[in-house]
């Protein structure tokens, strides 16, 4: 359930972005979602409901979340490669769902099995633009 | 925009003191001190938090013998309680895996778990740093604005030399820094004077304690140590 705490961290970073400004009203709220954490959109998204419920300025705004797929690149041999969970326990997927670099204990390069890699896109929630009118 | 960044002075809110435990080198016994530092003032009744930020060599679990317990999820994550203390720590996730990250790994990895872990009310939160004086002390810095730094020393010229840097580092910046600790003290040494001619206060000393090491993970030698006892010492200044 710790898609509620990101939640929150959404809706203050919003609200943060819009104080002091004379707007009238938050119109959208536009997320995006990296598969490496493996968020629970549905939860997620209904916190996210509940929160702004709090603060008139958010209250009426639409939440957009657009997922981004997860992609990895070896700093040893420059193979890219994309999340999947075919590998991964229950418990380390839940691991890495709680802090994604725990990627780097339970995954390793397809190619040449090295841990040292980047997370190149996909790596957890970022609030990408406020619309307001 | 990176919304984490925003929430963690609010799950650090109701903290009255973070303290983050830290020396530059390793080995110089900042998570023994970190450790049992935590286990002293909840012993006196204080609510206190310990969150492990060595997440490549973590310790404190392993010097409070704290298994098998793991955070609850509640709109976040709630650290489990052991001998009154808010234990956060790495080993949660990874377990007895080594976790091989680089710089930014460890700066998200530290983010991650500011952003949803729930503290709630504490009196202290004392944070047991990895060694080095790049990365994680900067981390400190940028994300959690009130911490004040515990520096550990020992009466080796080589941890003094280092310590010195931390502590001319932290004073350039204007962090606060509670004082100095020294360490397996075993005669005469310099630290008490160095530190304060740079304006340091000195805290205390530890004597080396040669039962210590013996007493890692069982909760009730470690409280009868002579490691514990220079720690309680130490807490009366505080
Ligand atoms: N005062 C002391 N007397 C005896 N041994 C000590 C003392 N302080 C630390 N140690 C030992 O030194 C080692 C390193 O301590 P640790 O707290 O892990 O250092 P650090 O976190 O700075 O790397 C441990 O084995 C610990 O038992
Ligand atoms: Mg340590
Ligand atoms: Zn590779």
């Amino acid at each position: 359930m710790h898609e509620w705490a990101l939640a929150e961290a959404v809706v203050s970073t919003a609200l943060d972005a819009v104080k002091g400004k004379k707007f009238k009203e938050v119109t959208e709220l536009r997320i995006r979602m990296g598969e490496l954490q493996q968020i629970e959109i549905e939860i997620f998204e209904f916190a996210l409901k509940e929160l702004i419920q709090n603060h008139e300025i958010l209250k009426n705004a639409e939440i957009k979340i657009e997922k981004e797929e997860a992609v990895f690149r070896c700093n040893v041999c420059g193979n890219e490669w994309k999340f999947t969970k075919d590998k991964l326990t229950d418990e380390e997927s839940e691991s890495i769902h709680f802090i994604p670099e725990i990627v780097h204990t339970y995954m390793r390069c397809p190619k040449c099995n090295s841990p040292d890699f980047e997370v190149i896109k996909g790596r957890g929630v970022s609030l990408e633009s406020i619309e307001v009118r | 925009m990176d919304p984490r960044l925003n929430i963690i002075d609010e799950r650090l809110k109701d903290i009255k003191r973070i303290i983050a435990v830290s020396g530059g080198k390793g080995g110089i016994g900042k998570s023994s001190v970190a450790s049992c530092l935590a286990l002293a003032l909840s012993k006196r009744g204080y609510k206190v938090g310990l969150l492990d930020m060595d997440f490549c060599g973590p310790s404190d679990h392993v010097i409070l013998g704290i298994k098998e317990v793991y955070p609850e999820e509640e709109k976040g994550v709630i650290p489990p309680e052991i001998y009154g203390i808010k234990f956060m720590s790495i080993i949660y996730y990874a377990g007895d895996n080594p976790s091989p990250l680089r710089g930014n790994d460890i700066s998200n990895a530290l983010i991650e778990i500011l952003s949803v872990t729930l503290w709630g009310d504490l009196d202290f939160l004392i944070i047991d740093m990895p060694p080095g004086i790049g990365d994680a002390i900067l981390d400190v810095i940028r994300l959690i604005k009130k911490t004040e730094f515990l520096v550990v020393t020992t009466p080796s010229k080589v941890a003094l030399e280092t310590v010195k840097k931390v502590v001319k580092m932290l004073k350039e910046l204007n962090i606060h820094i509670m004082g100095v600790i020294e360490n397996m003290k075993t005669g005469e040494s310099e630290t008490k004077k160095e530190m304060e001619k740079m304006g340091i206060p000195f805290l205390g000393e530890i004597y080396y304690d040669k039962d210590f090491e013996n007493s890692l993970g069982n909760i009730e030698k470690l409280q009868k140590t002579e490691f514990m006892r220079d720690i309680k010492n130490i807490i009366n200044n505080f």
